[in-house]
């Protein structure tokens, strides 16, 4: 973009445009998507607990967000008495800034990247660590003693979780043989069986250690311990409220989305669509192509983040002692033996069984999801549609002793009365 | 364009670097060289030293500085006890840190400046390689890097292990954990 800008204004002048356009462009692409992950993690959450979530501002409630954001930006600014106040109020921004830096170096297609670092890979697992002295800060300079636990626990759990993360990340780096994110990405070129992940079942396997470790360097559940309600009150955001509180989620949704856009680019083909047999870049020009791309790997991003919201809402939190021997005592272990594995695959096995073993896991993948699709919708359940199933149907009789309660799930069959 | 911005990252380097000299709270000063060590970083990225910048983010700042903040805020006596050095130690250091400072100007306005028109910096492939000493047509070969980049993975290594020892959550000794249970 500076050489097309630099045709109509002095070098320095186009550097500071192109600059700044990239910045908007990120910004704005982060606080839409702060928007929409916020409404749809309240969705999300709704459904799986059996309920409807915001319905009322908005069709299907989508302006909830904005609602949420005005009533944040009126509320009081209030700060702690003993608080150290240049720590409090900066300790926001530190970590904001983080997640937005992480997005420098991340295409989002092959011509839509900020800065095309031949480092990029590396370049965001460093800046994403830098996130965790908000935390620090913020917890120490509320002057509240489970704000500091929450910051220090929070503290060593990210800093933990990043050598499992960085070692299952460094596998498709030695795949790939390079650390820029455009090569990385350009080369899973082609149909999906082209991915990264299906590569050998070391790098099946990382992938999902890299998910579930980037997981925990976000501070998601289940290993969100130092922000959780019962046990800390809030954890090192206890005492921010208004906007300073709204610059932590801010962050919070901006480092998932990288951490899920670095996932996709690594493992899942990036801005490959994976079915299409020709490149939309090259097929469509390069504006249109190019957009069919990012929506493409803003998709891949979104996905993840679905699934991490999903477990959340689903599994139990871990305590603080299970999170770190989670990591130190298994998961540090599992991501050194893929790397190693991921490395003598390379060089032991012999091309041919190579391919066989990675169609055999393309095709095993597609085939366990389109199954697990299919099922949704022919497995009837036993009620009809417009009732609620469960304890709702049963209608309490007379004589409850000998009522014996039907089953309604139908795998489970009935025993004989 | 390359001074402005140089002369805009020294700038704020060198005001961090006052902040932790300056500072009265120690954690404060820890915050300011967090800024002094991300300003560092930032100016390798604009030598065009991408890798080292990363690995300085990496090390000092996701590592280093997390240890020192870590223990700072844990040992330290709150956010308004500062210290107040005296007059002579101020005249003490003063006057060390001017040598310093000018035994340094003069050490690097005499080294040979880099020459802008170089071509290609390179990428990770040929720096690996210079790691090792290789020699390769154009450059020929010098001493190895190997040894100092290891030296460096270990101090991030060990840094990162004393903050999550520093964190851990500590067991009463001969008794449950919850203070309502059983003995």
């Amino acid at each position: 973009m500076v050489d097309l800008l630099a045709e109509y204004l002095p070098h320095w002048l186009a550097v500071v445009t192109a600059a700044a356009v990239s910045a908007l462009a990120l910004i704005s692409f982060i606080g839409l998507a702060a928007f929409l992950f916020i409404w749809a993690e309240r969705k999300v959450s709704a459904r799986i607990q059996d309920r409807l979530g915001p319905t009322r501002v908005g069709k299907f409630g989508i302006l909830q967000s904005l609602a949420d954001g005005i009533k944040l930006i009126t509320k009081e600014d209030s700060t702690p008495d003993l608080a150290d106040s240049f720590l409090f109020r900066v300790a926001p921004y530190l970590a904001f800034c983080a997640s937005f830096c992480g997005f420098i170096a991340l295409p989002f297609s092959r011509d839509l990247v900020a800065v095309d670092l031949s480092i990029g890979a590396f370049f965001i697992l460093a800046v994403l660590s830098s996130e965790v002295f908000g935390i620090m800060l913020a917890g120490y300079g509320s002057a509240n003693k489970w704000s500091l636990f929450g910051g220090v626990r929070e503290a060593a759990q990210v800093v933990s979780y990043e050598v499992p993360r960085t070692l299952t990340a460094v596998v498709p780096i030695c795949l790939a043989g390079t650390l820029s994110l455009n090569q990385i990405g350009a080369q899973q070129v082609g149909g999906f069986w082209n991915w990264n992940i299906f590569h050998d079942p070391f790098t099946f396997v990382a992938f999902f250690i890299f998910f579930i470790t980037a997981t925990a360097s976000c501070k998601r559940a289940p290993f969100d311990l130092a922000e959780a309600e019962s046990e800390l009150v809030a954890g090192f955001h206890t005492e921010y409220s208004g906007m300073r509180w709204s610059f932590f989620f801010l962050a919070e949704y901006a480092s998932m989305f990288a951490v899920s856009g670095l996932a996709a680019l690594l493992y899942l083909g990036g801005w490959h669509s994976g079915f299409l047999p020709f490149e939309p870049a090259a097929e469509f020009g390069p504006w249109l192509g190019n957009a069919l791309d990012m929506l493409v790997f803003v998709g891949k991003g979104v996905l993840l983040i679905f699934v991490m919201m999903w477990m959340r809402w689903s599994l139990p939190r871990l305590r603080i002692d299970q999170v770190m021997m989670t990591c130190l005592k298994y998961f540090l272990p599992m991501s050194c033996a893929v790397l190693i594995g991921a490395c003598i695959w390379q060089v032991v096995v012999p091309h041919n069984v190579t391919e066989i073993v990675r169609y055999v896991l393309a095709g095993g993948t597609l085939v366990v999801i389109v199954g697990v699709l299919a099922s949704l919708f022919l497995i009837k359940g036993d009620n009809s549609s417009g009732n609620l199933a469960g304890v709702w149907e049963i209608v309490p009789s007379a004589t409850p002793a000998a009522v014996s309660l039907p089953s309604t799930d139908p795998a489970v069959s009935q025993p004989a009365t | 364009m390359a001074e402005v911005l140089f002369a805009i990252v020294a700038l704020a380097t060198g005001g961090s670097a006052l902040g932790v000299v300056l500072s009265r709270s120690i954690v404060r000063a820890a915050v300011w060289l967090l800024f002094t060590l991300v300003g560092v970083s930032l100016t390798y990225f604009l030598l065009g030293a991408e890798f080292l910048g990363a690995a300085q983010l990496i090390v000092y700042v996701g590592g280093t500085l997390v240890l020192v903040v870590f223990g700072v805020m844990l040992t330290s006596g709150g956010p308004n006890q500062g210290f107040r050095p005296k007059k002579l130690e101020w005249f003490m250091a003063g006057s060390l840190a001017t040598a310093l400072f000018t035994l340094l100007v003069v050490g690097s306005l005499g080294l040979a400046t880099p020459t802008s028109g170089d071509g290609e910096l390179p990428g990770t492939g040929p720096l690996g390689l210079s790691f090792l000493g290789i020699p390769e047509p154009g450059r020929p070969s010098g001493s190895a890097f190997l040894l100092p980049f290891e030296i460096v993975s270990v101090h991030l290594l060990v840094v990162l292990i004393a903050a999550a020892y520093l964190a851990r959550a500590k067991r009463r000794v001969g008794g449950t954990t919850e203070p309502g249970g059983p003995p």
